[in-house]
């Protein structure tokens, strides 16, 4: 049954379909998608093909400039909370006995696959002035009057953040539960204390797969698109609100396809990145 | 670490993950189309909306369908090819294997675009099918993982017993392959069928306006005003994926499947 490799058509008859159908439905859509991208926008139809590089050209304005420093800030800045407090919270989980985790692994999951329509608005109920957090400060005499956090920076941190931390949570979880629970004793054993254990031991030793993380964790919440739009204001909002925007609103299919190929790059040179981190693995892991 | 820092931490992360569900599940409860927190007067009758009226039954409707039928045409064809790389270590079927996992690394706006611009170029813009397929596509990567997992955790031993036995490969499939890797194929499916219920943005630029799903639904309805039938849309959410990967947790091995479906560990 196990053959190291195939012979003739009918051995490769499982294959065919599924070759058949990634190519049409995955590779030639992608295709298009690069073609377009050098192509012109057909008022009120889809684009027209007439070879130009404007599209590209038109990339280099103040607005594109700015909405991917933001949507690289942002997603940076909820990549390093989302590990901060991923990490030590990881460690603890698979510390746990196996059923403790199980229930951790279910609400994690149930929570990264929540639409981000229902995240955001979940946090626009919590944030809101009728139902919000304010109010229980309110109730405990902190503050004056309920007031309504939402749309805002923090607003758009928290939506981000509440999608991204069960991903964290998941890439990490892997490499943590692969860690030898005896090095962490050894050092106690060698009197080194449990901050000290966890900063110098777990933290030392899987140095590659926190920035491994970091990277995923950044290109995940480089996706996000929803969210911006609910919880962020106009000056929030990134590249991928920039790319909807383009192609269904003002039906410039062609700008938005350049957009989504330069995205596309620069996603794949994050990818890169993460393979290279996860190269530099320490001799704990496996 | 200290045990009562410990203990305080995982509670605040408990805190953070579901407060926002519990108090939109008190939202849900409002008597009237207000969003009292703690609500004011209890009532269900948004839930009743929620299936009775047209406005949010047809996007339950279409949600289910597109979620049922892409997870199908998604594990279809993430078995054989799992199967197949199974069996034979081949270069081009790991080509396969990759072009299945990379619409779930891209950012979903990418994949969502390259969908667009094919249907508005087949001509299929629009029609539902279009939405059934490209969830289909976009979600292929976890019924592919998770059956591989399958695959990779079958004994050899027991395939070459069998063959051992007289039973071709089509035999060998059916009676010792196939039932050990049910269970990853059923998990596979779950994970496919609450991620394509719960997503916006293929869905959005394939068909936005003519086939509306549940997120569509409500990201429309946010613009005219909240009212709590959003709420007890969430609610239905929240828990259905709960109920399906309660499930897995219980009978499947969510801490393996875990391990599997991350990506760090699929560059190894």
């Amino acid at each position: 049954m196990i053959a190291a490799k195939p012979k003739g058509l009918a051995a490769h008859r499982p294959i065919l379909y599924p070759a058949a159908t990634l190519a049409v439905f995955f590779v030639i859509p992608f295709g298009i998608m690069l073609a377009v991208s050098f192509c012109q926008r057909e008022p009120g139809g889809f684009y027209i093909t007439e070879f130009s590089i404007d599209n590209y050209a038109n990339l280099f304005t103040a607005l594109f400039g700015r909405v991917l420093a933001f949507s690289i800030f942002i997603s940076a800045f909820c990549a390093a909370l989302c590990v901060a407090a991923g990490f030590p919270f990881t460690y603890f989980v698979t510390r746990m006995r196996r059923r403790a985790q199980v229930v951790w692994l279910v609400t994690l999951v149930s929570v990264l696959s929540l639409s981000a329509v229902i995240v955001a608005f979940a946090w626009s109920i919590m944030l809101s002035q009728t139902a919000g957090v304010s109010n229980l400060l309110v109730w405990l005499g902190l503050m004056e009057k309920a007031v309504s956090w939402s749309p805002g920076f923090w607003a758009l941190t928290c939506g981000m953040c509440y999608i991204a931390f069960p991903y964290t949570v998941l890439v990490l979880y892997p490499p943590l539960s692969r860690l030898d629970p005896h090095l962490p004793e050894a050092a106690q054993t060698l009197g080194a204390s449990p901050m000290k254990t966890f900063f110098t031991v777990v933290v030392g030793s899987l140095r590659s797969a926190i920035v491994a993380t970091l990277i995923m964790v950044f290109a995940f919440t480089l996706g996000t698109y929803l969210i911006p739009q609910i919880l962020g204001r106009p000056q929030h909002w990134t590249l991928s609100v920039l790319i909807t925007d383009e192609a269904i609103y003002r039906s410039n299919l062609p700008f938005a396809a350049a957009m989504s190929v330069f995205f596309m790059a620069v996603s794949l040179a994050l990818v890169g990145l993460t393979m290279l981190a996860g190269r530099g693995r320490g001799p704990a892991e496996r | 670490m200290n045990r009562a820092l410990r203990q305080i931490f995982l509670s605040l992360v408990m805190l953070f993950l579901l407060s926002p569900i519990v108090v939109v599940g008190g939202v849900s409860l409002n008597a009237k189309k207000t969003l009292y927190f703690p609500p004011q007067g209890l009532s269900l009758a948004w839930y009743v909306e929620l299936f009775t009226e047209s406005a949010w039954l047809v996007p339950v409707q279409n949600s289910l369908i597109i979620a049922t039928l892409s997870s199908l045409a998604a594990v279809s064809i993430a078995l054989p090819l799992a199967y197949f790389l199974w069996r034979y270590r081949v270069f081009y079927a790991r080509v396969l294997f990759m072009l299945g996992i990379a619409p779930f690394m891209l950012p979903p706006v990418i994949t969502a675009l390259g969908f667009l611009a094919f249907w508005a170029t087949v001509g299929l813009y629009g029609q539902m099918v279009a939405t059934v397929v490209s969830h289909a596509i976009f979600f292929v990567t976890l019924p592919l993982v998770t059956i591989s997992l399958g695959f990779e955790s079958i004994d050899r031993e027991i395939v070459e017993a069998a063959e051992t036995m007289g039973a071709d490969s089509r035999q060998v499939f059916r009676t010792v392959v196939f039932p050990m890797v049910r269970s990853y194929l059923v998990s596979g499916y779950a994970f496919c069928f609450v991620l394509s219920l719960n997503e916006y943005i293929v869905a959005y630029m394939v068909a936005g306006f003519t086939v509306e799903t549940l997120p569509i639904k409500i990201f429309n309805a946010l613009r005219y005003g909240y009212t709590p039938v959003m709420a007890a849309v969430t609610i239905f959410f929240v828990a259905l994926a709960a109920l399906i990967f309660g499930l897995i947790g219980r009978f499947g091995d969510l801490p393996r499947l875990m391990g599997a479906l991350t990506p760090e560990s699929r560059t190894n």
